[in-house]
Parts: structure tokens; sequence; C-alpha cells
């Protein structure tokens, strides 16, 4: 195969992938094979693989050609090639959190929905880098090194997604699962220029995602397309009996209300998400975007989310807050990193803690315990809790009168590596468009929609509680009349 | 400063985390701007306000009380830094 061909098929979507398969235009062991080739030559230069499981994915590949051969597997997404952000749990696999706290760390059992795309005959590529613990929007904070983005090899790839992001827009996954707890898919994709959906909380099992903040987290597809999106979601969604928080709700059909026409779409445009700090070409782009679907027959009107500035402050007091209870389960002694020579156990403790978690981890634990501590709690956990009251009841009060909102993922493009790393505020402030969807629980989706300056920028499209499909169907219709997620950076499309 | 010095060892402690003294300022006064950050929710009166707990209003799942998992001590110490007999070994805490 000619490295062209290869370029060829690294920027097809995962429904195309398994057509080529089913179709025999290509077994899944060559599929995997052009995979592993790419992610030997270009990910050096982005870092976005942590793990690569050749053997393991070799080995599955010959599997899952033997079960399509057989009838037995028809998937849609048997044999399309995968990466999993490194906190999802894989037995016999490294699975760091981008910690040195677990970089020792073999996980001894399987996340739930690893086990969910294994049935379905998905293959593993490997696993990719994250802000350590979830904790960044930029990856810079992980053990394993800053990811580069593609677009521009000098800039963050966003985070804490960002090994997902990099290496989907890259070509070196057909797709991926990220986490979100406050934009950790949305912002990554959106800097990476390749579509993201954040379910509703509980809509995805967590069991055996490491967690982080655990009224927040969601586990988040990341992929080319909202075609690819629908098939990812459908695989690992639904009720989980290992996972207290998953929800109890039917799974609808993604795939089939893809195609619904947008004829009386009723548009809502947050203004806070267009006011001051926003990047003008970003909202450029962004209404660009808006205009498109007016001529696909929707309607727009302006709304408000009137408490949604609320949602930093708010954010890294609850996030902060239940990681520092999360993360007190490291404790030097079960698994993950142990000091050395400890002289008694507060020092096995003290010293294992200190010397495992990274700046920003610590940060957050010192703020989570600060604000959950004795004479504190009210001022900080519970106050919180009440602002996050209120920003959900905004949102409550705009599904009343318009069926999906719209708005940037973010205010600028993505930002220099560096530019913002001894500045932890400056980047919180950077979330201010995801935040509130986290907060408020509802879904969203980013896809991209541009370029400002030759980087990607993405829309954001939120919709009301389990109103995934309705997501699915809008970036769809979008997908079907542009082709921006088409785009791929050139540098890596193998010519 | 939002937080003192002093504050935040007391902190860290409660965390088991041991903050290096030369670390100390640095932490101080980061921590001390997120809290400057937070204190923007001190403008709103929210009294008559209900915390939200869950974002669904959903409250903890609970299962018959039965025997799900079989028992796998030597998978999960496989991961374990140091274990003797299946037991985890720490540091000896009676003098």
């Amino acid at each position: 195969m000619t490295v062209a061909t290869q370029g060829d098929l690294s920027t097809l979507t995962s429904k195309e992938l398994h057509y080529k398969i089913v179709n025999k235009d290509i077994s899944v062991m060559e599929l995997v094979e052009v995979f592993l080739n790419r992610i030997k030559q270009y990910d050096p230069q982005l870092n976005a693989y942590i793990t690569v499981v050749q053997d393991k994915a070799r080995a599955q590949a010959i599997e899952v050609d033997n079960k399509i051969r057989s009838g037995e597997l028809n998937h849609p997404l048997a044999g399309v090639p995968y990466a999993l952000k490194d906190l999802f749990c894989t037995q016999g696999i490294l699975t760091s959190c981008g910690s040195k706290m677990l970089s020792n760390f073999i996980s001894p059992y399987d996340a739930t929905v690893y086990d969910k795309l294994n049935q379905a005959g998905a293959v593993l590529l490997g696993k990719v880098n994250m802000d350590e613990f979830a904790m960044g929007s930029s990856n810079e904070n992980s053990f394993y090194g800053a990811v580069a983005n593609p677009w521009d090899l000098s800039r963050i790839p966003g985070g804490s997604s960002g090994g997902s992001a990099a290496a989907v827009a890259a070509g070196l996954a057909a797709y991926s699962l990220g986490s979100d707890t406050g934009g950790s898919v949305r912002q990554p994709a959106s800097y990476c220029g390749i579509s993201s959906i954040k379910p509703t909380y509980g809509r995805i099992s967590r069991y055996g995602m490491t967690a982080y903040a655990s009224s927040l987290d969601q586990c988040g597809p990341m992929a080319r397309s909202a075609e690819d999106m629908a098939l990812i979601l459908q695989t690992v969604s639904g009720f989980d009996g290992r996972d207290s928080t998953s929800a109890n709700v039917p799974v609808p059909d993604y795939s089939a209300t893809l195609n619904e026409p947008l004829t009386g779409l009723r548009i809502g445009i947050p203004k806070e998400f267009f006011a001051d700090g926003l990047d003008a070409d970003v909202a450029k782009v962004i209404n660009e975007a808006v205009e498109q679907f007016k001529r696909l027959g929707a309607t727009v009107k302006e709304v408000s989310l009137p408490n949604s500035h609320l949602s930093v402050a708010a954010y890294y007091v609850i996030a902060p807050a239940e990681a520092s209870a999360n993360l007190s389960r490291f404790d030097g002694v079960r698994f993950g990193h142990s000091c050395d020579a400890p002289t008694n156990l507060q020092d096995l403790y003290e010293r294992s803690r200190w010397e495992g978690f990274g700046d920003e981890v610590k940060r957050r634990i010192v703020i989570g315990t600060y604000a959950l501590s004795s004479g504190y709690y009210d001022a900080y956990y519970l106050k919180a809790q009440k602002i996050r009251r209120l920003i959900k009841n905004d949102f409550v009060a705009a599904f009343n009168d318009v069926d999906v909102l719209m708005g940037p993922v973010t205010p600028t493009t993505a930002f220099k590596i560096g530019e913002k790393s001894d500045d932890p505020i400056a980047m919180y402030l950077g979330d201010i468009y995801t935040l509130p969807i986290s907060l408020a629980g509802v879904p969203a989706v980013s896809i991209p929609v541009g370029f400002s300056d030759n980087l990607p920028v993405g829309l954001q499209i939120i919709g009301d509680y389990f109103n995934e499909a309705k997501l699915l169907n809008v970036a769809h219709q979008y997908q079907q009349v542009t082709d921006w997620h088409r785009q791929s950076p050139s540098q890596f499309t193998g010519a | 400063m939002a937080i003192s010095k002093t504050e935040v060892v007391k902190v860290a402690h409660l965390a088991r985390l041991a903050i290096p003294e030369d670390r100390l300022e640095g932490y101080t006064h980061t921590i001390s701007d997120i809290l400057d950050l937070v204190a923007q929710m001190n403008a709103v009166n929210t009294d008559d306000v209900l915390p939200l707990l869950n974002p669904l209003d959903a409250t903890q799942l609970l299962r018959a009380d039965e025997v799900t998992e079989s028992n796998q001590r030597e998978l999960y110490q496989s991961v374990a830094p140091r274990v003797e007999d299946g037991l985890y070994l720490v540091p000896k805490v009676i003098e």
C-alpha cells in the first residue's frame, strides 16, 4: 500500500472504514497496520499516545477479521481502530491518568465502555495523553509531557482530552473516547477541528473511568463526524448497575433520526456567550455557522443564561472539592506511587502523594479540602451548589422556548504551548462557555465550523436533558451541506 | 491574601500533602488567587435556593444486599507496592 493510500484511509470516518472492511477492500489487519505505521511515523511530533498496544491490536484484528468473515460480528464499529483516553481502565494495560501517581498502574479490570467496544469488535490501538487526572485545559499538565496541536505544532491541542483530539485530527485513530468534566472533550475537539459530544450526565457508564469530580464527569466520544458519534454513543450508552450514577433511561436509535430535516428548528443564542472576551474572528465564524442553520430552515432568537458568568467560580469550588475526596484513595499503600523508605504512616501518605501528584492536581486538592473543611463548607461548597441550581434553572427556562442553544466552545482558537501554563486563573477563564453546560448536566456537541488564522473553530450545540439524538441530527444536517469536518491538517495526511 | 501560609499548611496536612517549605509561598499565592476568583459567588443572594447535588436531582441508587463479586484479592494486590501473605504492608504504627 502506498503512503498516499494510507493517508486517504486516515481521513475516512469510522462508518466509511467499516464499509471498506465489509466490502473486503481492506482487512482489519491491514487497517490496523496502517494506523500503527502512522502512529510510529507521526506521533513523535505530537506525543498523543502514552501507550501503543501493537501486539494486542494485531491479535484483536485477527479475531475480528475471522468473526466478520464468519458472520458472527456485524456491529458498525467492528474492525475500526480507536484510542482511549488514559483514564479508562483496560485490564493488563497501563492506565496512567497522565500522572506519575499511576505511572506503574496496570489496571486489573476493564471499564464498562472498553468492555462494550470489545464486544462490538472495535480495535484498541492504545491509550492517549491527557492532563493529569483530567485537570487542565491544555494537556500541559501531563506527566508524559505536552501534546502538540496537529494544525500548528507550537500550539496546545486543548485539554484535558488533548491526546484524543490530536490523535483523531492527525489520523492516528479513527475515533477516541475522552471524558468531559468542565469541557474536556468539547474544547480540545474545537481546537483540533474534530467533532465531539458530551452526553447528559449519567448517559454513559463511568465504571472504570477514573473519577475526577463525580457530580460532573461524563465520558464523551470524539470523532470525525456526527454520524460516527451516533454510532459510538449508541455502542457505549446505557444503564450500568456498576455505576450508581448511571441513568436508567432508554437509549434511542441515534442513527435513525440523523436525517430529519431542520425545518422549524428553534435555535437560541445565549447573549452571554457573545459578550466581551469572545475573539472577534471566532465570533464571525460562529455567526456564519448560525446563518447556515437558517438556510437549513431553522429560526434563531436571542436567549439569556443570566447566571452563566458564575460558572467558573462555582466549578472551581465543586470540582476541586469532589476531586479532593476522590483522590484521597491514593495512599501509597494499595496501588499507585509509593515513596521510598517511609519513616511512618503519615510520612508514607504525605510524601507518596506529594511526589505522585503534579502541581495543578495538588492545587485543586488543597482548594477542595479547604472548601469542604469545617467552618468553610457553607461558604464554599454549599454556596457553589446553590449557584449550580441557578445555572441549571437558566437552561431549563431556555429550553421552554427553543430546541437547541448555539454558541462558541471557547473564546479564542488554540493558544501557544507555555502561553498560560504559569497562570491557572487565565486558563480557568477560558472554560467560560463549556462550564455552564457541565454544571447543568445537559448534553452538548462541538463541531468544526471554520477557521480563524488557519486554526479550527468549533461550534457548541447544547440540548435538553437526554436529547442527544436532536444534537446529533442538527450536527449531521450541518455536516451534510458543509465540509469543515472533512478537513485534515496537511502535514499528517500522508502526502 | 485570601488564605495565609499557616492555613495552607494546615489544609495540606488535612489532605495528606507534605508541601516543602520552598514551595509554600507559590502555593499560597496561587490558591489565594483562586479563592479571590470564586468569591464572585458572594455577590449573589442564594438564601431561598436549594443546593443542586446531582444535575438530574437523582438520589443514590440502591440494590439488594447480595454478594455479586467474587474474591479477587491476588489480582487486586498485584498492583500494590508492598504485599506479604495477602496483606498490605505499611510502616509500623504501634511502638
